[in-house]
């Protein structure tokens, strides 16, 4: 479903991505974890062409993101994202949130996108939220909002960057649990993450990722009890003990 | 000798003055009016990404910010004007809006760059076009933050109009200044025409205050 290969990027002189490979099937889950400036964020934000590469090829559900002859506004349909810093729209209500993009990119009809957006976010737990603005809701409501509105494009795959870091501890887990019912729902998922106990219950494979590179990639039984690198070793001793 | 006032002058004329306000204010909001589209042109090719296209919009406002207003009307009445048989009507509300114009598309582009980058990347990731994405989700923001220096960009057009008089429009000014070289009162007309512009000046700035004090609340 999503497969990258060979990729290598700069900014400057500064290698951020190098030589990453992955393949991640249909209904497969990836956490992807390491420290602060290993590249996550860079190498998720490339798979919907936010951010562009120096080498190599992205194939989402057999489309070629970097291909010039690509188009990537039809490709970023099949693809949602979700920010760490939610960016809803603040002068659209939630339903609008979610039914902007329908109406305009899809052609959906008013109505139409209505009524889905609204299953969306009551799906989500937001089923009172619907004429709420941004500012009017927690943090957890609207990283929902923003689930919700990634999936009115009925995307292919979600990624995910670092989906619950803005959060107060308190609402970390309604959104874990908002993934967690995706999850259920078979969809394919890359979600940067340092929840550590979300990442093992949850995901296939956890790959790991330090100074641009990807260390290794492994089940999280494996990765998390015996983890076959020492830069792993390390960088889970320092997390997992605090 | 002592000069002894006489205000009679004022309500005498009371027609002409009212006719002054009028084209000052005509002229003014027409030029507004133009100025807006060339603002959000210039604005918006400014941060574009193709170099020469920015390069463009940028030597047009570093040019109109660099030349006087004054010359810039003197130029379009004598120089263009006579060439596309413009009268000086038109040769004045095409200078100011194109003067204007700079620094509309300033306070535009400043609207534009205040929006935080993540709306264009989240709306480019739901597979908005960047012209879709400039016009669903930037903009309408960008309009907001501009509101209140268009405001005030409207005042300064409005007083810079008085030169417009250079170039035989009757405005406000043309018309005090006619009437000084009949009536000798120069004192009574040209304190009342301050007091004009003054009034027209501060009613605007005291409607802006209003509407932004509103739309705080509201937000
Ligand atoms: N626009 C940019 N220009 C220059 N360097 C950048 C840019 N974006 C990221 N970098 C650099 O690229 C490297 C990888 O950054 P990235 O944000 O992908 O890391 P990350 O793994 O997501 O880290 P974090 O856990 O802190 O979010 C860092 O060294 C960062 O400083
Ligand atoms: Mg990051």
């Amino acid at each position: 479903m999503i497969s990258i290969k060979n990729v290598q990027k700069t900014f400057g002189n500064h290698k951020v991505l190098e030589d990453i490979n992955l393949e991640v099937s249909q209904s497969q889950i990836f956490a992807l974890i390491g420290p602060s400036g290993a590249g996550k964020s860079t190498l998720i934000r490339t798979i919907n062409a936010l951010e562009p590469i120096d080498e190599g090829d992205i194939i989402v559900d057999g489309i070629s993101i970097h291909d010039k002859k690509t188009n990537i506004n039809a490709a970023r349909t099949e693809i949602g994202f979700v920010f760490q810093s939610f960016n809803l729209y603040p002068f659209l209500t939630a339903l609008e949130n979610v039914t902007i993009a329908p109406i305009n990119v899809k052609k959906m009809n008013n109505s139409e996108a209505e009524e889905k957006g609204k299953k969306l976010l009551s799906m989500l737990g937001l089923e009172s939220k619907f004429q709420s603005y941004p500012s009017q809701l927690s943090g957890g409501q609207q990283q929902r909002v923003a689930i919700a509105r990634a999936l009115a494009m009925d995307p292919k795959v979600m990624l995910f960057d670092e989906p619950t870091s803005a959060l107060d501890p308190e609402m970390i887990n309604e959104v874990l649990d908002s993934i967690r019912s995706l999850a259920k729902t078979g969809m394919t998922m890359i979600v940067v993450t340092h929840e550590m106990g979300f990442a093992k219950e949850i995901c296939d494979q956890i790959v790991f990722m330090a100074d641009g590179k990807i260390v290794e990639v492994a089940p999280p039984e494996k990765f998390f009890s015996n983890p076959s690198t020492e830069r792993a070793k390390g960088f889970l001793s320092k997390v997992l003990n605090h | 000798m002592l000069y002894s006032t006489d205000w009679s002058v004022i309500p005498n004329n009371m027609g002409l003055f009212l006719k002054g306000v009028l084209l000052t204010l005509e002229i003014s909001v027409l030029a507004l009016l133009f100025s807006i589209p060339i603002g959000i042109i210039v604005g918006l090719l400014r941060i574009s990404r193709n170099k020469i296209v920015s390069f463009v919009a940028t030597a047009y406002v570093e040019v109109m910010r660099g030349i006087p207003l004054l010359v810039l009307l003197f130029w379009i009445f004598f120089v263009m004007g006579q060439f596309l048989r413009l009268g000086p009507y038109w040769s004045a509300v095409l200078g100011l809006a194109t003067f204007s114009g700079a620094f509309v598309a300033e306070i535009v582009r400043a609207g534009i760059q205040s929006v935080p980058k993540g709306q264009m990347e989240a709306a480019r990731s739901s597979g908005m076009t960047y012209t879709q994405a400039m016009r669903l989700i930037i903009l309408p923001q960008a309009f907001r933050k501009v509101l209140p220096p268009l405001a005030s960009q409207f005042i300064i057009l409005i007083k810079d109009s008085s030169l417009v008089s250079v170039i035989s429009v009757v405005d406000l000014t043309l018309i005090a200044k006619n009437l000084v070289a009949t009536s000798f009162r120069s004192l009574e007309v040209w304190t009342f025409v301050a007091l004009l512009y003054f009034l027209i000046t501060f009613t605007l700035s005291q409607i802006i205050r209003y509407f932004e004090k509103k739309y705080q609340v509201s937000e």
